[in-house]
């Protein structure tokens, strides 16, 4: 019943090189960026529930665990980081999409990722981001008549303990 | 409500547990749809104690959003700090100093074991059994007492510093390191007597909660809860940070996926941390606890993800930094916020008795869930 592991101390993760290779056979219209600490993966927001699937379901190299889900105000876009693991081989990768700020819609994942569900309602909370076909897409942390997306960097407190 | 009720089957029955409910240890809310004793749904509501940290933070220093993030999982304070100073000195490449390092990681086991203490107690409060309460805390009080000889506080620490730790360690910190290492070798066994081998307790707590392995994978469940079910997910092991790549410790993993099988990985849990701390707390080394830092810390532009195993999982902190004295955006990612997602999944099709089970061996924080 009880399994105790003894791990090898030395791992051996897969090269960026590598992993960005595999990938861009499966998406050859994402935009690689190798400079941070990960492998990023840009990706159009139209295009992106079609390459999660494809993520998802990568032979050897399947990313099926989304660690982190969040967004970014960049003032003049949404950026949508998405941070994914595969369990199997332990590589992550980090998948962006950008987003139209006045109009900010993206499909959602929840149905691939189960966790992305509360997430995703999370982000819609605080910045106010469509994720369209999303089964219950309502405030979660705020009251549900709130005014504004308070993440936002345009976003100005009505009470603001600093200014007051 | 009104309209949750309308969606409903005629003969269901809508009941709120929370956001004032002793089981649920916080302010979390549950609407319940049963029919019968049998759970159709779970919905959690969140919220009660929101503070946005998140936002916060982009108006503080890279010294001082540290300390916001003791008052998430207030259970294990120090392990978040920890993340957060690790996430700081990875933007900055500053070497923490052996000593420091070895300090960080004693705490942070400290931590754990006080953490699972009190987890331990209270999920046996849930359950109907007073007394262990009593027993968890006696143990839990000389790791507190430790904490305050050292850190200054009992529940929120804030000794981590970008570059180390806050200050030296209290001339009677072994002494009494080792006095709780006795005690609680002399005293673990109680914990098996007491509830462990309880048939009563057992036949509350085993196929209770089920959760698989590709569920615990798809709905994120990360530390004790998804070990339970066999994922192997601990990231002292999976990612070392600090001295965890040198240290001997297994990572414990159940494959029952029940509410037991999680409540033995944190039980077994806990003599892991010891062996841990048995290892250092004779080979601290000398020299410095902390490394010169700026006094204004300015992190490169870019993106920083620094994460650490905590007493509930794994604990993410993405930073984005534009290159200023406070962060552009910065991001928690917490473990009970995934764990509690998967809560619905598993309380469908059992009993409303069960859900106290269920909910108390995800061991979820609702400072950490709401931030």
């Amino acid at each position: 019943m009880i399994e105790l592991i003894i791990w090898k101390t030395d791992y051996t993760y897969m090269s960026k090189e590598e992993i960005k290779t595999a990938i861009s056979e499966l998406l050859p219209t994402a935009v690689f960026d190798e400079t941070g600490e990960w492998l990023n993966v840009q990706i159009e927001a139209g295009e992106w529930k079609d390459a999660a699937l494809k993520l998802r379901s990568l032979a050897g190299l399947s990313f099926n665990f989304l660690f982190c889900l969040t967004c970014v105000d960049w003032k003049t876009h949404f950026t949508m980081v998405y941070h994914l693991r595969a369990t199997a081989s332990l590589d992550d990768i980090v998948v962006k999409v950008k987003l139209d700020r006045e109009k900010p819609e993206i499909a959602t994942v929840s149905d691939i990722w189960r966790t992305a569900e509360l997430l995703e309602r999370e982000v819609y909370d605080l910045f106010g981001v469509i994720f369209l076909e999303h089964p219950d897409l309502r405030r979660l942390l705020l009251t549900d008549d709130w005014v504004g997306y308070p993440l936002r960097k345009d976003y100005e407190d009505p009470i603001n303990m600093i200014k007051l | 409500m009104v309209e949750e009720i309308g969606k409903t089957v005629e003969g269901d029955l809508i009941i709120n547990v929370g956001p004032q409910h002793p089981a649920t240890h916080g302010v979390l809310h549950l609407v319940l749809t049963l029919n019968g004793e049998t759970i159709k749904k779970v919905e959690p509501h969140l919220g009660y104690i929101h503070r946005s940290i998140e936002k916060m933070c982009e108006s503080l220093s890279y010294r001082q959003f540290i300390y916001s993030t003791s008052r998430m999982d207030y259970l294990s304070a120090h392990i978040n700090n920890h993340a957060c100073a690790l996430c700081v000195e990875k933007g900055l490449g500053i070497e923490v100093p052996a000593r420091a390092q070895v300090i960080r990681v004693l705490m942070d086991e400290l931590t754990r074991i006080a953490s699972h203490e009190l987890w331990w107690g209270a999920m046996a409060m849930d359950l109907g059994a007073f007394t262990p309460f009593f027993h968890a805390f006696r143990e839990r009080e000389t790791i507190n007492d430790i904490m305050e000889e050292t850190c200054g506080a009992r529940l929120t620490m804030n000794y981590n510093v970008p570059g180390g730790v806050m200050a030296d360690l209290h001339p009677n910190f072994q002494e009494r390191v080792k006095n709780f290492l006795k005690l609680y070798k002399l005293k673990i066994h109680e914990y098996d007597e007491l509830v462990t081998g309880n048939i009563i307790f057992q036949n509350r707590m085993k196929g209770v909660g089920y959760l698989s392995k590709e569920d615990a994978i798809s709905y994120g469940v990360t530390g004790p809860a998804a070990r339970g079910s066999g994922v192997s997910s601990d990231i002292r092991k999976l990612y070392p940070y600090e001295i965890y790549k040198q240290l001997e410790f297994d990572e414990i993993l159940e494959t029952e996926g029940d509410s037991f099988a999680r409540y033995m990985v944190r039980l077994r849990e806990m003599n892991e941390s010891i062996k841990i701390i048995e290892q250092l707390i004779d080979n601290i080394p000398d020299g410095d606890f902390q490394a010169k830092t700026k006094a204004v810390l300015k992190l490169p532009k870019g993106e920083f993800y620094q994460r650490v195993e905590t007493a509930r999982g794994e604990l993410g902190v993405y930073i984005v930094s534009e290159g200023g004295t406070t962060p552009y955006r910065i991001k928690f990612r917490s473990p009970g916020f995934s764990n509690l997602s998967a809560l619905d999944h598993m309380a469908r099709g059992g009993k409303i008795g069960d859900l106290v089970a269920t909910m108390g061996t995800l061991d979820l924080v609702i400072p950490d869930i709401d931030r």
